[in-house]
């Protein structure tokens, strides 16, 4: 079993992201992460989703998305075929601040973005392994909340999707 | 015009002459226009909407145009369910048009509403819901583009009853192929290269034909191939009729109720030609045990099917009507005698433990097989036969004689009983002067009995031959065979079936005895108008060869 990461090119079309999960749910395969945006041409989508499975796996999975007649193209690459990131959120009660936040956010060039009265959220960007260790060392924190998206990614093979659309 | 007129003018325009349904709340007004239109579209009423749908399965099945169904929402909607995945693992062309409460009384739960579209997503190969009157036409025209091209398939358009009344344009323009589905493949050379050079270097090569070569009409060129190439060649369920079972290379059919040597034999070629089949774990047995001695060379159009199953050393992907006459003239003129007889030395012993058991049987019960026998001696040669799902359909599949193609009906990958009653009807319908013979158990026939008042009021001249044995007799099989004779509720009473059909106004015999089978079945043949013909059949028979769940194709057993 192995990390992909599978693209999805469609258009924009209501039901589209239900049909592709049933998909996943039919053969009892967890998605472990998943995003969806409008691509940089109008009307057509791009959707992101993670899962670990083993590569003939993840080949019979792109064959059946791509057979879902409003998507126009899939693909899935291992972690090394892509350049991705993920955001993470952790929320800290202002009551447990102390001097040693300070040098826990210069060493994970995190930012605090937000600072309420009862509260303060920092940002990380990076890789799950990243956001999740600094998770850890916020617990001692009495971390309030947490939250991360799914992975926001470009593949680096120098083929655009402009090929497929027209 | 309004939304409704210009959803019965849609199918018109796609060429739609008979259709199946059932009117309700939501779908009345495009029943009110389809009064108007009687003299150009034809709607048959069913008895219930599994009716319609199965009958428009049935209808497309032989005719190889787009099933059409009408239903109303809610109810009606989901009664279509098991017809719309039924159609979507048999690749049968449908458009399914249901109505649904107004567009402002969605998600409302108002009367007879169903998430309609929710339910149907993993059933088939699109579905729309429309809202407008001006988005009617192009979704129906996109509706039958989809349901027919590449791999066919069912489609369901949900139209709300405001975009029904509602006044819109029409203007109707077939759908072409649009950016997201491209269904045109063109073979790939190399790949035909390749296929060639495995069969023109093997011993013994064997081809597999599916549905796929009839719904790519292709029969020609697969018996071209054939010809040329010298190579024996067996039949999946839905594939029978794609070739004549007199062709010199037929070798039988596959699968766990199958023929002996085709079964056995696939373990012990070198190069296996699947061609427009998906090897279904009913054809293939233990996966881990299939073919591994083989090359295996995969013509199909669904580029999901490749190496979804069993690994394509060649994949040749694109309409099999194309790789297959290309694949024709890159082979070499061969005849592979020595590996022929081995399929017929083992067809011999196929016919001396089980044929002559069930053809000729010396104990006084009737079998299914001697009454399949007997319909061959009095069938037309391009008769239908519509089967039912269980014992009666394997044994009926294993001996009719099938000489043409699209003269198979019977749910292969669903396996619904029910089925077959209204999908005769619909064969039926679509050509009253053709032979259309429905062979269906006691245990199926009662799931969707009520149709016979569709054929007493459409006069569908169908023959139906119901073969009671009084129980779930497949069912019954396996709990004989696997879970220790425990027959676990399978055993049925049974109504009297000569006084129902005769109430429906339908000419009925039964037959409890050999002597007066032969007769019986040509009265029935000839018969102008439905018949009922009920045979009384040995009630704890079994259905062999049978290769048990679990079991290597190599396993197969003849008792």
């Amino acid at each position: 079993m192995k990390r992909y990461t599978i693209f999805v090119i469609t258009e924009n079309f209501i039901g589209i992201l239900n049909r592709i999960t049933i998909i996943f749910t039919r053969r009892g395969i967890n998605i472990d992460a998943l995003t969806a945006s409008e691509s940089r041409i109008p009307g057509v989508h791009r959707i992101t989703i993670e899962v670990t499975v083993t590569e003939e796996t993840v080949i019979q999975l792109v064959n059946q998305i791509e057979k879902i007649i409003d998507v126009i193209k899939a693909f899935h690459h291992e972690d090394s075929g892509v350049v991705y990131q993920e955001l993470a959120l952790y929320k800290i009660p202002v009551s447990r601040l102390d001097g040693g936040l300070e040098k826990i956010i210069r060493d994970h060039h995190a930012k605090i973005i937000a600072a309420e009265p009862d509260f303060v959220v920092l940002e990380l960007t990076g890789h799950k392994e990243k956001t999740r260790e600094l998770l850890e060392i916020l617990k001692d924190y009495g971390i309030l909340e947490f939250a991360r998206s799914g992975r926001v990614a470009v593949a680096k093979r120098m083929l655009t999707i402009d090929s497929f659309v027209n | 015009m309004r939304g409704a007129d210009i959803v019965v003018r849609s199918l018109i325009a796609e060429q739609a002459e008979l259709i199946f349904g059932y009117p309700g709340g939501a779908i009345m007004p495009v029943y009110d226009a389809l009064y108007d239109y009687q003299d150009q579209i034809k709607h048959v009423l069913t008895r219930h909407e599994q009716g319609a749908i199965h009958a428009a399965q049935g209808y497309a099945r032989v005719s190889g145009k787009v099933g059409v169904c009408l239903a109303t929402s809610g109810p009606g909607a989901t009664n279509l369910i098991t017809g719309l995945a039924d159609a979507q693992i048999d690749s049968t062309p449908l458009v399914c048009i249901t109505g649904q409460v107004a567009a402002h009384l969605l998600g409302t739960d108002a009367f007879q509403e169903t998430d309609v579209m929710g339910i149907s997503m993993p059933a088939t190969k699109w579905n729309i819901q429309v809202r407008h009157a001006k988005d009617i036409a192009p979704a129906i025209a996109k509706g039958f583009f989809i349901a027919r091209a590449g791999r066919p398939g069912a489609v369901l358009i949900d139209i709300t009853k405001n975009a029904q009344v509602e006044l819109g344009e029409f203007n109707y323009s077939p759908c072409q192929e649009f950016r997201s589905y491209k269904i045109h493949h063109p073979i790939v050379q190399s790949a035909i290269q390749e296929a060639a050079a495995l069969i023109n270097g093997a011993s013994r090569p064997y081809l597999l034909f599916g549905q796929g070569v009839v719904l790519g009409k292709a029969e020609a060129e697969l018996k071209s191939f054939l010809d040329k190439s010298g190579i024996p060649a067996a039949s999946t369920l839905l594939g029978s009729g794609a070739l004549t079972e007199e062709h010199p290379n037929y070798v039988g059919k596959l699968g766990m109720h199958g023929n002996y040597a085709p079964n056995l034999l696939t373990n012990q070629c070198d190069v296996l030609i699947a061609v427009g089949m998906r090897f279904d774990d009913r054809v293939t047995g233990d996966l881990s045990r299939y073919a591994k001695q083989a090359k295996v060379i995969h013509l199909e159009l669904d580029p999901a099917e490749i190496n979804k199953n069993v690994k394509a050393d060649v994949a040749v992907l694109g309409d099999c009507k194309e790789s297959l006459a290309k694949l024709t003239e890159a082979v070499s003129a061969k005849k592979h005698e020595e590996w022929m007889a081995k399929f017929r030395t083992l067809e011999q012993q196929e016919k001396e433990a089980v044929v002559q058991h069930d053809l000729t049987p010396t104990k006084v019960g009737l079998t299914m097989g001697e009454v399949i026998h007997q319909i061959n001696q009095y069938k037309a040669d391009d008769a239908v036969l519509v089967t039912d799902v269980g014992q009666h359909q394997m044994i009926a599949w294993r001996y009719f004689n099938y000489k043409k193609t699209r003269t198979q009906v019977t749910s292969g990958g669903l396996g619904t009983m029910g089925f077959a009653l209204p999908a005769a009807l619909g064969a039926q319908l679509h050509d009253y002067s053709r032979q259309v013979i429905c062979v269906v158990g006691d245990g199926g026939i009662q799931m969707t009995i009520q149709e016979l008042g569709t054929i007493m009021q459409t006069k569908a001249p169908v023959k139906i031959v119901l073969l009671n044995n009084n129980y779930l007799g497949m069912v019954r099989q396996w709990q004989q065979m696997f879970f220790d004779k425990r027959y676990s509720f399978t055993e049925l009473d049974n109504p009297d079936f000569i006084k129902l059909a005769e109430a429906y106004g339908i000419k009925a015999q039964k037959v409890k005895e050999r002597s007066s089978l032969q007769e019986a079945i040509e009265d029935m043949l000839i018969h102008d108008g439905p018949y009922f013909l009920e045979v009384v059949v040995e009630k704890e028979d079994n259905v062999f060869p049978m290769i048990a769940t679990g079991c290597s194709v190599e396993e197969v057993r003849l008792h």
